[in-house]
């Protein structure tokens, strides 16, 4: 962003509403039945595996509850037949009890391995989707969500799905076995105590569903709370000179404790919920077994039961609530899940603000000239609050032409600059390259086409050399040196420890503002881009470096078509045309020589701007 | 980085030469959990209560089936309706009791566990606040961020399953094993064979799972790093339209993360199905025995069955041991983790009294100052190399120098961001490293190179360059001497309005101007201003420059200029050069007689270097 950046540009595309913001609450909206889909669509591949997997583990359950029988088989027919010098049974139970054995342990490999497979696929599909639907998304989105809240998304919100499907599977196979073939035990042994049984499930049912209500809200919170935390911390830490120089330390443990105990108070409310759910759902099975046992005694008493029967169906009553608490642990797990897959599914759910064309066209061959041209043609852009930035503009850049923009703060030249990079779209008209509207083309072909370098020099940790690499992705080493030989970046890159290898670390702390701008330079020098957007690119660059960046545009930028904008007029009065940009529209246009010697804008700010070279 | 996005070490963190990170041969898991003691301390008796609950419920829920077949063995079996109703008031007791039980076991450690983990989250960010700056620069935020967040979730769990589970199977374990030896000790001492072994595996296992955990969770912190990134630098990425090979890079990076989860998982799968398999090898020979004795009646078949069922309960507390000692391992490495961190050493505390007693005014000296950061490489030269300068009192004095000559880093070493590694830097004659940090930077006001604001309004962001005493006069005055009014006074909502991450994004122009406010609001002894007025047009920076002109007037103040127009605000100009002072004087003394000085300010005179 630039000086010439303004509020009313500022006002994101996302249309804020100031006091009830879904970004400020962090609750975009998703719609309905997203999350559920998402859910869905993330399984969707993995449906034969699941099956498989769910298939060893009722295997495995069954080789463990084999065991008892091996028990019963040994006692009733080997102790006998041992007796009797038949050592063969005890040898079966023997082998017997080994294949169990090694079947189970087998079993719970590969299920545990299957599981994870399962597992870590789901997530890196889930981690992917999330990180390339941020990218695609606007400038604008992303200065408005934070990436503090992005980190949340797709770590904290990545982990709660991790703790869903890596016990989830599990546990509710087993819940639903256990329910399922003791209930039906019951049922066979005595339709009335099952039935009993059965009935039960209804308040355990009721028990659920007001569980689920609950903790959702409360994992919805404890998503927010963390990812406020989150949001805190990386700004801290990012602006961590600024917050020792101004002595914010304990104004910000200060704020970090409230927005911490926001997030251990929704924790707790989480754990506090689960506690109620276990102590109702035990208290309800409890009462059932004690009832069921009052209610068969009697019918023994009156004859209508057989004792035998009430005696394995006490024993089995109790086993039909023992997975109740492993119920609370699924949906404990499910309620956090939904909860952070909501969040994501609300962050999938905002369409990009310049969306990637379906059927892209290529860009004609360049014929002669390394630029192309620029037409804006009936350009008109507002927000959609309504702000009117440029009013109806119509410009030709011819190709290989020089165009510095100069104007006051807020005149729109950072409009036309996003608007010819695409970082956004005009609401009316189009941005032409060559004929071709910029929405036609691929993302690549439009950046081989148009390059931005922009006032902010950011680095990417990895090395020098990769940073530079950003520009072409594939240029040799030879190449990036080049590029910042070109630039005179080569000789503050060969002093660091490692050169070009140097590992920038935390956003470059190490190197300057003006090295950093110069490595830009040089990203862009590599890109070749056959239009250079520099929007207050050498702001933090001293004179000779300046000089630098101008001599290698005359240089290695030859014949490209170039858009500057700059507040220094050194960098202006080599261009081939100014344009002077005041509420949105061009109000001068000419040569620099022209423009300077006339009583116009321009004219008074070249004044200005000698005045401040002469000391 | 696209292709690369994370330093290229895969184990270890992300800066392995800060704070002792040790490969960790003899990290032993239980000597690291116990440094969680100082936290879990004040929730200790809750936390043992706890337990103890827990080992009465289990022991409850081991009582319920006795009553049981206590209730159709006697009342219901002797047709006596008084003995029926008796049991199941007993039962429903029982059921009642054990239901209270098990929630107040939760109960009691939900909002003590949330406490911990939330006790040792605000500890770190405290202790990261307070951290050096060069610390700061070796450390990706992401890996710091993952310490505080992921990390600590897992210490929670530990604390609220492991080490309670741990305990509780390991008392029902033993009891289970008295029960059997007393049952029958031949048969129990077939039993007692898989522990030796099992103990050995489950050794070997931590080691290994212990090393991979870690590598996950390191790994988890340089994704965290790639996405801040993604965003920070979201407008290169788009500039240079280059999403799609940030998405593979880091697609490769969560691939890796992925193929360590499936190391865990193997690991893991391989516990479990040894710890399931050990045992139930040992049951099956002791039943092969029994069945033997029994048959050759040296043993009832009542005993056999009684035995075998004990043995048969005890193979949950037994299995779930596999995934505890998981559990508990990742806890360990996501202590070992988060104390790298608190075990970096704090900006060492000034000792207390101040300097050498000011005698007036002196201004700001550096004497013989020199600089090189803590972690260059051995040999490589120092930064700043006797740098002595004096600024006089009220005066203002421009740095200048060539890209990267050290003068940002110079300016860090007034506030003491930096240590000077020698030398000395006076303030009105009093030694900065002997003055308390605190009273130090209120002393020195900073307006960086980059213009960072805090989600704050702009009214705050302003005044958090004073001691909370300034008011609406002051901020009003110092947005007027930075010419943001105009600009702040169309806000939403004036200086009310919420900038920074959170809030309205302003543009680098009115950021600096902003972060130029803050500097000069508490109208500070001495100024730090650094390349202050670079994003500002031609018409504005000449207004800031009268406006600051009355400001530099009252303080003492170092003004790093990388432009004649920032130069023309200083009384006289000192000239850094290979980590020198090599010349002090106006503009055109230094124009005349540096050559070096005039190719920086005009870009003229030393023919490309």
């Amino acid at each position: 962003m630039t000086e010439t950046t303004t509020l009313t540009e500022r006002q994101a595309p996302a249309e804020p509403e100031p006091a009830g913001d879904p970004f400020d609450r962090d609750d975009l909206p998703a719609p309905p039945g997203a999350t559920g889909a998402l859910l869905r669509s993330l399984l969707a591949g993995h449906r034969a595996r699941v099956a498989i997997a769910a298939l060893v583990l009722l295997v495995k359950e069954g080789a463990v509850q084999a065991g008892p029988l091996l028990v019963a088989y040994a006692i009733d027919r080997g102790v006998p037949a041992f007796r009797a010098g038949d050592h063969g049974p005890v040898v079966a139970v023997a082998l017997g009890y080994l294949l169990c054995a090694s079947l189970s342990g087998l079993l719970q490999y590969v299920f545990v391995r299957g599981a994870a497979r399962i597992n870590q696929d789901v997530l890196l599909d889930l981690r992917g989707r999330i990180f390339r639907h941020a990218q695609v998304l606007s400038v604008d989105f992303h200065e408005r969500y934070t990436s503090g809240r992005l980190i949340s998304r797709s770590t904290t919100d990545v982990e709660s799905l991790r703790e869903l499907l890596s016990e989830g599977l599990q546990e509710l196979i087993g819940v639903l076995l256990s329910f399922v073939s003791i209930a039906a035990v019951l049922l066979w042994l005595d339709p009335g105590i099952g039935a009993v049984a059965v009935a039960s499930f209804v308040p355990l049912y009721l028990l659920v569903g007001l569980y689920r209500r609950r903790a959702g809200a409360v994992y919805a919170e404890r998503s927010t709370a963390i990812a406020g935390v989150i949001v805190k911390f990386a700004e801290t830490m990012n602006g961590i000179r600024p917050v020792r120089a101004f002595r914010r330390e304990e104004i910000n443990d200060a704020e970090f404790a409230a927005l911490n105990h926001r997030h251990e108070r929704s924790n707790g409310d989480a754990l506090l919920e689960m506690a109620r759910y276990v102590v109702g759902s035990r208290l309800v099975a409890n009462t059932a077994v004690a009832g069921m046992c009052l209610w068969g005694a009697h019918r023994v008493a009156s004859d209508s039961l057989q004792l035998g029967v009430l005696a394995a169906a006490v024993l089995y009553m109790r086993r039909l609530y023992d997975p109740i608490d492993r119920l609370g642990m699924f949906l404990n797990s499910y309620e956090s899940a939904a909860a952070s897959l909501t969040k994501i599914a609300g962050l999938l759910a905002q369409e990009p603000g310049v969306p990637e064309t379906a059927a892209p066209r290529p860009l004609p061959d360049r014929s002669g000239s390394k630029g192309r041209e620029v037409v804006f043609e009936g350009v008109r852009f507002a927000y959609r609050t309504g702000g009117e930035v440029l009013p109806t503009m119509d410009l030709t850049i011819p190709a290989g032409q020089t165009v510095a923009v100069v104007g006051a703060t807020g005149a729109g030249k950072s409009t036309l600059a996003k608007l010819l990079a695409r970082f956004y779209d005009p609401t009316d008209g189009a941005v032409r390259l060559d004929g071709v509207d910029l929405r036609d083309l691929s993302t690549p072909e439009l950046r081989r086409g148009v390059v931005m370098v922009t006032q902010e020099a950011f680095l990417f940790s990895g090395t020098v050399a990769e940073n530079i690499a950003i520009g072409r992705p594939d240029a040799s080493r030879a190449e990036i040196e080049e590029a910042a030989r070109a630039i005179g970046a080569h000789e503050f890159i060969s002093a660091l420890p490692d050169g070009y290898d140097t590992d920038v670390r935390k956003r470059g702390g190490r190197i300057s503002a003006g090295q950093r701008q110069l490595v830009a330079f040089a990203r862009a020098l590599l890109a070749d881009p056959a239009v250079l957007i520099l929007d207050e690119a050498t702001s933090s660059l001293d004179v000779p470096g300046e000089q630098a960046v101008q001599r290698a545009m005359d240089t290695v930028l030859a014949g490209r078509t170039a858009v500057v904008i700059a507040h220094r007029l050194s960098t202006v009065e080599v261009a081939d045309r100014v344009l002077v940009m005041e509420s949105g529209r061009v109000v001068e246009d000419g040569t620099p020589s022209a423009l300077v010697t006339g009583e116009g804008h321009y004219a008074g700010l070249h004044r200005a701007w000698r005045e401040s070279l002469v000391g | 980085m696209p292709e690369k996005p994370v330093a290229p070490e895969p184990p270890g963190p992300d800066a392995p030469d800060a704070a002792g990170t040790p490969a960790a041969p003899d990290r032993s898991t239980v000597r690291v959990l116990l440094r969680l003691w100082p936290y879990v301390r004040p929730v200790r008796g809750r936390l043992f209560t706890a337990a103890v609950v827990a080992i009465v419920a289990s022991c409850l829920s081991l009582v319920i089936p006795l009553v049981l077949k206590w209730m159709v063995d006697g009342p219901v079996a002797d047709r006596d309706p008084g003995g029926v109703w008796l049991g199941a008031l007993y039962l429903l007791l029982l059921g009642v009791t054990e239901a209270v039980l098990f929630g107040y076991r939760r109960w009691l450690v939900a909002r003590p566990l949330s406490g911990v983990e939330a006790r040792m989250r605000a500890d770190l960010y405290g202790r990261l606040q307070r951290l050096p700056i060069a610390f700061h620069d070796r450390w990706a935020s992401g890996q710091l961020l993952s310490r505080g967040t992921t990390d600590l979730m897992l210490v929670r769990m530990f604390l609220a399953f492991p080490l309670t589970f741990l305990l509780v199977n390991g008392v029902t374990i033993l009891a289970g094993y008295v029960l059997l030896l007393a049952q029958d000790w031949s048969l129990g001492l077939v039993l007692l064979t898989p522990v030796v072994p099992l103990v050995i595996v489950c050794s070997l296992f931590e080691g290994r799972y212990g090393v991979v955990a870690r590598r996950a969770q390191d790994q988890v912190g340089d994704l965290t790093t790639v996405v801040e990134e993604s965003v920070l630098g979201i407008r290169i990425v788009k500039g240079f339209g280059r999403h799609r090979s940030q998405a593979r890079a880091f697609r490769d990076l969560s691939g890796q993360l992925r193929g360590t989860e499936l190391a865990k998982a193997r690991l893991l799968a391989m516990i479990w199905a040894v710890i399931t398999v050990v045992p139930e090898l040992a049951i099956g020979a002791a039943l092969v025995l029994g069945t033997i004795q029994v048959a050759d009646g040296n043993l009832s078949a009542g005993t056999l069955v009684a035995f075998l069922s004990t043995a048969l309960a005890l193979r949950w507390p037994v299995e779930s041991i596999g995934f505890l000692l998981a559990m508990s391992q990742e806890a360990a490495t996501a202590t070992e983790r988060y104390f790298e961190v608190m075990d970096a050493d704090e900006e060492p505390d000034t000792p207390a009294g101040t300097g050498a007693a000011s005698d007036g005014p002196d201004g700001v000296r550096f004497e013989g100052v020199s600089f090189r950061y803590p972690d260059a490489p051995e040999g490589s030269p120092p930064v700043l190399d006797g740098v002595d300068l004096h600024i006089r009192p009220g005066e203002t004095l421009a740095l200048v120098g060539g890209t990267g000559s050290g003068k940002t880093t110079l300016t860090a070493l007034v506030p003491r961001l930096h240590e000077a590694s020698g030398g000395r830097i006076l303030l009105d004659g009093e030694d900065i490293a002997r003055m308390e940090r605190g009273r130090l930077r209120s002393l020195v006001s900073v307006a960086f190179e980059e213009p960072t604001l805090f989600s704050a309004s702009v009214g705050e962001n302003v005044l958090m360059g004073t001691d909370g005493t300034a008011g609406e006069p002051e901020l009003r005055r110092a947005l007027g001497v930075a010419q943001a009014d105009g600009f702040v006074d169309r806000l939403p909502e004036g200086s009310g309005t919420q900038v920074g991450e959170q809030g309205l994004s302003l543009s680098g122009g009115q950021r600096q101007r902003l972060a130029l406010a803050r500097a000069v609001v508490g109208r500070p002894r001495f100024l730090v201003l650094d390349d202050p007025l670079s994003a500002l047009d031609v018409h504005t920076e000449a207004r800031v420059e009268a406006a600051l002109r009355e400001v530099l007037r009252e303080t003492t103040a170092l003004v790093v200029a990388h432009r004649p127009s920032t130069v023309m605000l200083a009384d006289r100009v000192a000239l850094l050069s290979e980590g020198r002072i090599t010349a002090v004087g106006t503009h055109q003394e230094l124009l005349r007689t540096s050559e070096e000085y005039a190719w920086l300010m005009s870009g003229e005179g030393k023919d490309e270097r």
